[in-house]
């Protein structure tokens, strides 16, 4: 039987309360949102928090809204709304993409999308998805709030810009008319983690792309981001050939580790595909097709 | 810590340490054995219950988490003497194999009927591809869902 070491537990009532309670316990703090990567962690000793700030009664911070042209998402969504929503069908649906190979439906109840951000994990689905758009991350913290680009958002594997006392709050995601996502993954079997995961999201002026973003993890891309491919794609025709390019170029880039999921040649291969399918469906969308 | 959870309909106040999860509560201080427990990593999903009205995998959700929810178990599930037609199904079609995964998979069934009244062999399949069947059994599992969904009494 796995159990977590002892702890104490308290409940926050708003985002003001749960920075109060941070604040109140200092740096042995940690706040718990569905539980689902922290809650394991504890069990196996590889976090060993005093004190659990639980989040869960933040109604507030669980939506998914357009505020003027910014797709905003709470901290608190859960994986199963953010699926869920046809805001982000309509707008990115390199969401709903990822959002489908995420862990299982039941899982997907509970873990939410600020969890997954904060928590970091090297082969983290939404972190590509939201570093492709050019998302940014909300924080809060006692000296008021900040945004942060999500390129910039994660430091190391399980590190995060996110110090003790501080609250992810909301991701924002600008919406620019003409563009297109998607996001492609291998994983083992239904509900795991990815072999290797690619996002694209792509902006057409004729047949010229005008901008491009890719987000890559499980490979050992820095900040989960293929900077390279982007600007290679930049200013250039969508030619198939070109984003056949764009792939070898992300692969190049990528340091994957060899793990049981598999040896590290076979990892790259995979996100050099992945990045040209995610690229050629979100071309696709782009041109307005489903 | 105390807390108080409605458990099928029944308040139940209890002094519990804030690392108990809720299976062992429901498990072990309730006397609700019929969520089981098994791979304790939230891979499984036999430990699967209702939590306000939703799924959840209560191997990684703490007791004190559900202080002043609802919690809805397979105890839950029958109408008194009156089996609920996920249960019907699974007499019918065999659904109870060992029956080890079978308390996790009729509460996400009840839950897609809930929500889907008519779902098709992929969205069955789709609802339970987080719990597994050790028997591997899933062709009767799914055949019983799709009886439920047919006679819903
Ligand atoms: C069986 C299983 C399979 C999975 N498969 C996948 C998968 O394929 N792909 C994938 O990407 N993920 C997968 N996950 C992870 C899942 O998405 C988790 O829900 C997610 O990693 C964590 O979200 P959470 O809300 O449960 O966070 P928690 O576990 O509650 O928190 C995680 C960390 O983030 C911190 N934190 C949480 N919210 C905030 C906040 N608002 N501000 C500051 N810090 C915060 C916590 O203190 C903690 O350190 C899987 C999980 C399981 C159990
Ligand atoms: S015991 Fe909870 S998912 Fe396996
Ligand atoms: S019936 Fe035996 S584990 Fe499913």
């Amino acid at each position: 039987m796995q159990v977590p070491a002892h702890f104490e537990y308290e409940r926050a009532t708003s985002v003001d309360h749960a920075l109060a309670l941070l604040a109140k316990w200092g740096s042995e703090a940690r706040v718990v949102a569905g539980g689902h990567s922290l809650i394991p962690m504890m069990k196996l000793r590889l976090a060993r928090p005093e004190a659990l700030i639980d989040i869960n009664d933040l109604e507030e911070l669980a939506y998914v809204r357009l505020d003027g042209d910014v797709l905003a998402v709470g901290a608190m969504t859960r994986h199963a709304d953010l699926l869920a929503s046809p805001l982000v069908g309509e707008h990115y649906p390199i969401f709903h993409d990822a959002e489908r190979v995420i862990a299982d439906p039941v899982v997907r109840n509970r873990g939410t999308v600020g969890g997954s951000l904060c928590q970091a994990d090297p082969s983290e689905d939404l972190s590509a998805a939201f570093a492709a758009v050019g998302a940014a991350a909300v924080v809060r913290g006692p000296g008021g709030e900040r945004k942060v680009p999500v390129r910039e958002f994660h430091t190391g594997p399980y590190e995060t810009v996110v110090a003790p006392g501080e609250l992810l709050i909301e991701i924002v995601v600008p919406v620019r008319p003409g563009g297109g996502s998607a996001y492609e993954k291998v994983e083992r079997r239904v509900g795991d983690w990815a072999v290797a995961a690619a996002g694209a999201a792509v902006w057409l002026d004729g047949d010229t792309v005008s901008d491009a973003g890719i987000g890559l993890t499980a490979v050992g891309a820095a900040h989960f981001h293929a900077p390279e491919a982007e600007e290679f794609l930049r200013g250039s025709p969508a030619t198939d050939a070109n984003l056949v390019e764009a792939g070898r170029i992300a692969a190049a880039h990528c340091e994957p580790v060899a793990d049981q999921r598999g040896p590290s040649d076979y990892k790259k291969h995979l996100a050099g595909e992945l990045t040209t399918r995610a690229l050629r469906r979100a071309v696709e969308r782009a041109r307005g097709a489903i | 810590m105390q807390i108080t959870v409605t458990v099928n309909g029944d308040e139940h106040t209890a002094d519990v340490e804030p690392r108990l999860l809720l299976v062992h509560f429901l498990r072990d201080t309730l006397g609700l054995t019929g969520t089981h427990w098994g791979c304790d990593t939230s891979n499984c999903g036999v430990c699967v219950v209702w939590l306000d009205g939703t799924p959840v995998k209560s191997c990684t959700v703490l007791a004190v988490m559900a202080d002043g929810r609802t919690v809805r178990t397979v105890e839950g599930l029958a109408d008194g003497a009156t089996l609920d037609p996920v249960q019907q199904g699974f007499v019918q079609c065999h659904g109870l194999q060992c029956g080890f995964c079978t308390p996790g998979m009729m509460m996400t069934a009840r839950w897609l009927l809930d929500r889907n009244p008519d779902p098709s062999e992929n969205e069955i399949r789709e609802a339970i591809s987080g719990q597994a069947c050790r028997c591997t059994g899933y062709e009767n599992i799914v055949r019983s869902v799709q009886w439920a969904a047919v006679n819903k009494s």
